[in-house]
């Protein structure tokens, strides 16, 4: 539920298309024509064409339930079970959890469940933060260490320290673990070229497949809880590794392999000494994506049993109580900026170490921060033990802002219910319904038809094949409707968003005191985790379809921004010059060359804005959609992989459908300008 | 000239990049380009033959394309030869399995890169110290070898910083102390100098030469300089579209051009700096010429280190060969002829 890279353009195959043009309109006139009069007149005779036919599904559904079923019941690797196995990765991450959540949050144990007795504390509060704030300050002097403290303080003050230390502890086990996960699939990647042409699709639709549809088969193989939500989080954070771990080895000089072979390298020599220390820069950028993602997986991972700061906002959502939502949310935004930057400086850091100075003596000389830390936690750790304030943060100095917004949204309600809703009506009855009945009524036949053939006039004939056959499997796996559905609500998002993202980048394009102020906010508004943006919405519009639309216009549009902003910006000043010189008005420049020029990152742009409605759409579900983000939900609640699994799917099949389309329709638009990349 | 014994010797190496390249090759002995294309091949070495003399500088000199860089990788197997052999002390390296070749790179081979090849992460004592590392050598007599040679090549005292932190300068000769570090038999330069400023390339290639006054290694240098070619070689083999056009001394080179692609490469090479006395004295006359010697010169010098001995008083000088014994008489107006032809 990423925003997924732009695929690579298919630019090679779309040779030797441009000179038929002319044959190319007939041959679209001749399939609308023929597209209307299948959609307008064939429906008595060939129902089939509007309604996939039962008969002929195929029963993917079945087929994943069944193999689930066969894995979890039977599957075995002679030795040892396929759950044997699942028992044992299980194992391997619950182990360092349980320290992990010890050190920070429950304390020692002993004992099981509510019968446990806690045999020491854990990590007073004013220890953790000196320990981050040490980490801070060794990493980036004394501003991040401010940095850190603060962020650590707003959520201590808003009394999401608890939560925050459970999320902290699976944080600190999924980061390493996919990180090095990541690194090692992407150096079997490397090393082999048919392993790399079998990863990097499966990573692409790792990375368009909504979360929710694969935390339903981890729920069937680890159970409820928060080892499973560690294994989600690392399924979902660990493919942007594996891209830039392979991006980053191929980036090695191929003097420095040389160098390697040389020397006399050994294989493993190759990979360790020389290979991976020369990509570190690199492969820090790919640390840096795992611990946002893992991040952004907090929510979606506590409907599995993560706990922490995600269920605090899932359970706020579901109470509506907008002012814990928000404070949970803007909790995880704080940890989110924490580890983020922490990450940062220590990679540089790591990477820019300064020359060796005289070794000192003393152990507290040679490793200040160490021993600093542990003085730290031991007096402070006693000091707990007397002082309740210095082991839990006092529950007096926190602060909640939940009866300020309450009173917020009662007071726009009181106010303004009535125009409100007639401004949603209005938008329902005209727009949304309409274009969705008009959706509904179209033939899926005709559909596959026509995106087949602007796959075919955009990217020839691999495109349209591929095109084709993901539009046709979403008909044949009977999900249709419900895409259909999706589609609806995402197109009438992205063209929202779309247009406001566009006007809006036009606006402050040129200025640049406005321009850092909305990036501030379209910054800001990309890093609050999406659940976020639904509780507003759902307190003023309450639940539906267009409570949806909002939520995503209001999560997608950023992108639509940036890039219009940054396509405009990067018009080569001497075609402005020029049009200048020939005496264009302002607008005449901006209409006859900036747009045009900035059309193909302007798509870009609204791809990115696709895929970020797509991902956004899913989570919509929670507020009463009946797309195939519902479908995935109801398979959640149900733990039903199959249904899981085929709704996610057709929503990465849109996804992948969309993004091909437009990056091939990029490149074109680019050929066509006689832009080079 | 007395010829030492051979070190590395390449016989009919070939390298073509392209699909079912062996195939093909052994199918045709000796195929033109035209016929190379139509088969999808690209040519980068074709059919080369040479040997490396024991201790000497032997410079491969080509323009970028010319497939310098591939031959001397072949040399060492970085890349794999399509066809021919490579003898190394009478071995033939592409005979030998992966376990003998990393013996032999380990220990009988070092190479120096154009873009340094340093690595990031090592400081300049770690960076040296690596290829001993690799074998397995022990932490202290590993930084002490390093240390040695970083002292060598005019460094001590940064043994603790990082490559970002030297100049391009600097790098190198990071890069050669490191190539170094193992003692090799057979050290490669691949244009060792051809990314630094001229000035310091200069520097660099007194540098070189002193080093190598001291470490009488065998030397294959790699340039597209022809100038530092002349400066530097015993021998010269220059490359063109992957074969070798002329094998020679800087004398032979600049004296007797090959053909005109050799000839066009040493047009504004200064002559009397290549050109040896030995080359234009007359025969010794049997007295002296009228007026007396106006001194002595040994064969081996250049026109050009003759030229100040010239003033107005002296008309002839006397050459001498390596024994002390004269051998010929050197004119002005030879030295003239000679400054007149560059």
């Amino acid at each position: 539920m990423s925003a997924p890279a732009a695929a690579p353009l298919d630019v090679a195959s779309r040779t030797g298309i441009r000179s038929g043009w002319g044959a190319m309109h007939a041959l679209w006139a001749a399939a609308l024509v023929l597209f209307a009069v299948l959609w307008l007149f064939a429906e008595p005779i060939a129902g089939w064409a509007f309604e996939y036919p039962k008969a002929a599904q195929i029963p993917l559904q079945r087929w994943i339930g069944n193999a689930m079923r066969w894995l979890v019941e039977d599957a075995s690797f002679g030795l040892f079970t396929f759950t044997d196995l699942t028992r044992f990765i299980a194992a391997i991450i619950d182990f360092p959890y349980r320290i992990a959540l010890g050190a920070l949050s429950t304390g020692l144990l002993s004992g099981q469940g509510s019968d446990a007795v806690q045999i020491l504390p854990p990590l007073p509060w004013i220890a953790v933060m000196a320990i981050l704030g040490l980490i801070g300050h060794y990493a980036g002097g004394w501003r991040l260490a401010a940095l850190v403290v603060a962020c650590f303080g707003f959520i201590a003050l808003f009394g999401q320290w608890t939560n925050a230390m459970v999320t902290l502890a699976s944080i600190l086990i999924a980061v390493p673990l996919g990180v090095v996960g990541g690194l090692l699939i992407g150096i079997a990647g490397y090393r082999w070229r048919w392993l790399e042409k079998v990863i990097v699709p499966v990573l692409d639709l790792m990375q368009t497949i909504p979360v929710f549809a694969y935390l339903v088969p981890i729920l069937f193989l680890f159970g409820f809880g928060p080892t499973a939500a560690v294994v989600a989080t690392i399924i979902y954070a660990l493919p942007p590794m594996t891209r830039v771990t392979m991006l980053a080895l191929k980036g090695v000089a191929s003097e420095v392999l040389d160098l390697g072979h040389m020397v006399g390298c050994t294989r493993r020599q190759m990979t360790w000494r020389v290979m991976v220390p020369s990509a570190l820069p690199g492969l820090m950028v790919g640390v840096n994506q795992v611990i946002m993602l893992s991040l952004n997986m907090v929510i979606i991972a506590s409907m599995i049993g993560a706990g922490g700061l995600g269920f605090e906002v899932l359970a706020a959502l579901r109470r509506l109580d907008i002012g814990t939502g928000i404070e949970a949310g803007l909790a995880i935004v704080a940890l989110a900026i924490a580890l983020d930057r922490l990450s940062h400086a220590v990679a540089d850091r790591g990477l820019a170490p300064k020359h060796a100075e005289a070794e000192p003596t003393s152990l507290l000389a040679r490793y200040p921060y160490v021993t600093a830390a542990l003085g730290i936690v031991i007096v402070s750790g006693i000091a707990g033990l007397a002082i309740g304030a210095v082991q839990t943060f006092p529950a007096a100095l926190t602060l909640s802002t939940g009866s300020f917004w309450e009173e917020v949204v009662r007071w726009i309600n009181v106010n303004f219910f009535d125009q409100i809703e007639a401004f949603k009506n209005v938008l329902l009855l005209n727009v949304l319904i309409p274009f969705k009945r008009f959706l509904l009524g179209l033939p899926w036949l005709g559909v596959v038809g026509l995106l087949a053939l602007a796959g075919w006039t955009l990217g020839g004939i691999r495109l349209a094949a591929l095109v084709g056959a993901l539009a046709f499997l979403i008909a044949a796996t009977g999900q249709w409707e419900k895409a259909m559905v999706t589609v609806y609500l995402c197109s009438i998002s992205v063209i929202i968003a779309g247009a406001l993202g566009f006007l809006i980048g036009i606006v402050t394009a040129d200025r640049e005191r406005l321009w850092k102020v909305v990036r501030v906010i379209i910054d800001t508004l990309q890093t609050l985790p999406s659940f976020v943006y639904l509780m507003p919405a759902v307190m003023l519009f309450r639940v539906g379809d267009f409570t949806a639309m909002i939520a995503v216009v209001a999560y997608a549009i950023a992108p639509a921004i940036r890039y219009t902003v940054h396509g405009l910006r990067e018009v080569d000043p001497h075609l402005i010059e020029a049009g200048t010189a020939v005496g264009s008005t302002k607008r005449q420049i901006l209409t006859k060359i900036r747009i045009k020029l900035a059309l193909p990152e302007i798509m870009l742009g609204i791809n990115q804005t696709i895929m970020l409605a797509l991902s956004m759409l899913v989570i919509t579900a929670l507020v009463g959609t009946r797309d195939l983000g519902q479908e995935v939900y109801i398979a959640l609640t149900k733990a039903d992989t199959g249904r899981g699994l085929v709704a996610g799917l057709s929503v990465a099949f849109i996804a992948i459908i969309a993004d091909r389309l437009i990056s091939a329709g990029a490149a074109h638009v680019r050929a066509g300008l006689g832009l080079q990349r | 000239m007395s010829v030492a014994p051979t070190k590395l010797v390449c016989q009919a190496v070939w390298k073509l990049f392209g699909s079912g390249a062996e195939r093909y090759l052994s199918a045709h002995a000796e195929p033109s380009d035209n016929e190379l294309k139509q088969a999808g091949l690209v040519c980068a070495v074709r059919n080369v033959g040479l040997d490396v003399h024991e201790g000497e500088i032997f410079v491969i000199m080509g323009l970028s394309g010319s497939g310098k860089s591939t031959l001397v990788r072949c040399m060492s197997r970085l890349i794999e030869p399509t066809a021919g052999e490579i003898l190394f002390n009478g071995e033939n390296l592409l005979k030998a399995n992966a376990k003998r070749m990393i013996e032999i790179r380990r220990h009988q081979m070092g190479m120096v890169f154009q873009h340094f090849a340093l690595l990031p992460h090592l400081t300049v004592l770690g960076n040296v110290a690596f290829p001993l590392e690799i074998q397995g050598i022990d932490r202290a007599r590993r930084e002490a070898r390093a240390a040695e040679m970083i002292e060598l090549v005019g460094l001590a005292g940064r043994e603790g910083f990082f490559p970002r932190e030297l100049s391009g300068g600097q790098q190198q000769r990071v890069g050669i102390a490191r190539s170094l570090a193992v003692e090799p038999e057979l050290w490669f330069l691949d244009e060792p100098f051809s990314a630094l400023d001229p000035l310091i390339r200069r520097e660099m290639q007194d540098e070189f030469m002193r080093l190598q006054s001291v470490l009488k290694k065998t030397i294959v240098f790699i340039t597209h300089d022809i100038d530092e070619a002349i400066r530097l070689a015993d021998r010269i083999a220059i490359m063109k579209d992957g074969h070798v056009v002329q094998i020679g001394t800087p004398e032979e080179i600049v004296m007797a051009p090959a053909d005109d692609y050799v000839a066009e490469f040493t047009r504004n090479v200064v002559k009397a700096k290549v050109i040896r006395v030995g080359s234009v004295m007359t025969e010794l006359p049997g007295r002296p010429p009228n007026g007396g010697w106006g001194g002595d010169i040994a064969a081996a010098a250049t026109i050009a280190e003759t030229a100040p001995l010239f003033t107005d008083a002296v008309d002839t000088l006397r050459v001498l060969n390596e024994d002390g014994a004269p051998v010929g008489a050197l004119r002005r107006t030879d030295v003239v002829d000679v400054m007149m032809r560059s």
